[in-house]
């Protein structure tokens, strides 16, 4: 009992290793994030912004995804500036500064880079699985 | 039972009545944000409702296993007696600490562990704690043959430590540094968690049936090994799903596909034991530890059809990000985990002792609990195929045009959602009122 255990516990440290080396697709070229985009990261974390918004789906369902909101055409920067510092009926008021509005744009900026929310048709193959190189 | 173990399974009992509280409003909140902006925005009640939610859970189970590693009566131990109330205290002040925090605004904002990341260390300490009183006691360590259900626990607590351990890489400047591999690594932590505290609690359910029945050999066959080793192999394998959208490397989807497809056999496994489940029903039906149990076997089987679907690929696209997630996440956290943990509480406190009027009651407050969290998981998943069919085959790229549609599912799980706070309230509030007597009660 406890030989198969371990067995399966050599396993998961293993692939535990291989995840944390190689699980961002190094030849996607992620750009390090800027010390902007970081204390964004670091505003959207203190106002719990993921409570209510996704990024690649995951957190709140209030308001929308915003992994690639920065992409939007219909959605230029002054837009998202005024979103953010104002807020609107459903997204409160956060009486954030120029600074961190910017920092928190800067962020979604980084994040839109490394890829894409939505999975299209042609991802998917055969198999029932996703191909994101197509 | 020790007067400190006493107070920690009133305290968890507290956080699943906090959970019903506080979830009620953040789906009212959901609803009406801008009335609820002005008091209690959903930004702060969904971790007032996620941490009870999650604190329920893992103080239920900690609390099964600090009263039945001692059910056989082990010998007196003077350290373990120090060290399991101290583990008690740091870990119910740490988590009264995290909702004082939420009360000033004060966020961590991460997915499940809201609060500032400084409260992680005192969680660490008292989980450490835990961990020592556990090992300690000499059933765990003496028994030369030890049955499943003690695998179940030690595993769970061992893989939860490691989890919890992991989920805070984030704070290493280096995971940071590419948001592919930061997403990655907090799912993998999160996932396994989950994996993790299900295995306390499954160790619970087994653990209890061998008590009801009297049949010692249930945790101890071939078929419990191969079924906690298959369990053992989701929990640390089977993260990938919450990621599948993620651009990561395609091998963590490949092997979170492949490992996902096993839950087949736990599939199977349930329909083959249907009749025999049938006989033991009519055996047990009247005690109330075993109804929870079977509660929860029907969620499971409900929730396994559920997520078989969502592990795979190309169904979970149409699924992520929707209310078909949440719908999942609610039905395993009320519908398996809270009805397995009620059955444990309901053993300790001893429930099938309690008097005809407060059985009554219960039994009434089940049966509304269990209608009313079908209706609510249903309609979640309705919400859920709403969004799906928009967002993804309509391509409906205006958010507030696909919640509009949505909203109408959301009411009615806003609605069931009153009957199962309603009703496992109430039988959260006789619990804790049995366990206010219960002294005086076994004297």
């Amino acid at each position: 009992m406890f030989r198969s255990w371990l067995v399966l516990f050599i396993a998961y440290a293993i692939y535990t290793c291989m995840v944390y080396s190689y699980c961002d697709n190094r030849d996607r070229n992620e750009t390090i994030p800027s010390s902007q985009a970081l204390a964004g990261w670091h505003t959207w974390q203190a106002k719990n912004c993921q409570s209510c918004h996704q990024i690649y789906g995951l957190g709140g369902y209030l308001g929308p995804d915003l992994t690639n909101i920065t992409a939007d055409s219909n959605k230029n920067e002054l837009y998202l500036q005024t979103f953010i510092k104002y807020g609107s009926g459903t997204m409160p008021n956060f009486f954030l500064n120029d600074t961190e509005v910017k920092n928190i744009i800067a962020f979604l900026y980084w994040i839109n880079k490394s890829g894409k929310s939505k999975v299209s048709k042609e991802n998917v193959t055969w198999a029932g699985n996703y191909n994101f190189e197509k | 039972m020790s007067n400190s173990l006493r107070l920690y399974i009133i305290a968890a009992l507290c956080l699943l009545l906090a959970t019903f509280l506080f979830g009620l409003l953040a789906t009212w909140a959901f609803l009406y944000p801008a009335t609820y902006n002005r008091f209690l925005p959903f930004y702060q009640l969904r971790p007032l409702h996620v941490s009870a939610a999650l604190f329920w859970i893992i103080t239920g189970a900690t609390a099964g296993v600090l009263y039945y590693k001692k059910d056989a009566g082990s010998p007196e131990n003077k350290k373990i007696n120090l060290i399991e109330p101290l583990f008690i205290y740091l870990w119910l002040g740490t988590i009264v600490v995290i909702f004082v925090c939420y009360g000033f605004k004060m966020f961590g904002g991460r997915e499940y562990w809201e609060f500032p990341p400084a409260l992680c260390l005192p969680l660490l300490i008292s989980w450490l704690l835990f961990i020592f009183s556990y090992w300690r006691t000499p059933e765990i360590r003496s028994k030369k043959k030890m049955p499943m259900y003690i695998w179940m626990w030690s595993t769970g607590i061992l893989f939860f430590l490691i989890t919890f351990s992991e989920q805070n890489l984030w704070q290493i400047p280096w995971f940071r540094y590419s948001y592919l591999r930061e997403i990655t690594v907090q799912w993998k932590a999160n996932g396994s968690m989950v994996g993790a505290w299900n295995q306390i609690i499954y160790g619970t359910s087994l653990y209890l049936m061998v008590k009801i029945s009297g049949d010692e050999s249930i945790a101890n066959n071939r078929t419990a090994f191969i079924f906690y080793m298959l369990g053992l192999a989701n929990l640390m394998f089977n993260w990938g799903h919450h990621i599948y959208n993620v651009p990561a490397a395609s091998w963590i989807r490949d092997t979170s596909y492949i490992i996902s497809m096993t839950e087949w056999i736990f599939l199977i496994r349930i329909i083959q034991g249907f009749k025999n489940k049938l006989k033991e029903r009519k055996k047990f039906v009247n005690l109330i530890t075993y109804r929870f149990i079977i509660a929860a076997e029907a969620w499971v089987f409900m929730n396994l059809l559920l997520s078989l679907a969502m592990s795979v690929p190309a169904i979970n696209r149409y699924t992520h990000g929707t209310h078909i997630t949440v719908a999942h996440a609610m039905g395993t956290t009320i519908g398996i985990n809270t009805m397995i943990l009620l059955a444990s509480f309901s053993y300790m406190l001893g429930m099938d002792r309690e008097d005809a009027p407060a059985k009554k009651t219960i039994g009434i407050c089940y049966w509304t609990g269990q209608y009313s969290l079908l209706i609510f998981w249903l309609s979640l998943i309705a919400a859920g195929v709403i969004k799906g069919y928009e967002a993804t085959v309509l391509n409906v790229a205006n958010f507030q045009e696909v919640m509009r549609v949505v909203t109408p599912a959301i009411k009615v799980f806003s609605f069931a959602g009153i009957g199962v706070a309603i009703s496992m309230g109430t039988i959260a509030s006789i619990f804790i009122y049995r366990a206010f007597r219960f002294k005086a009660i076994e004297n």
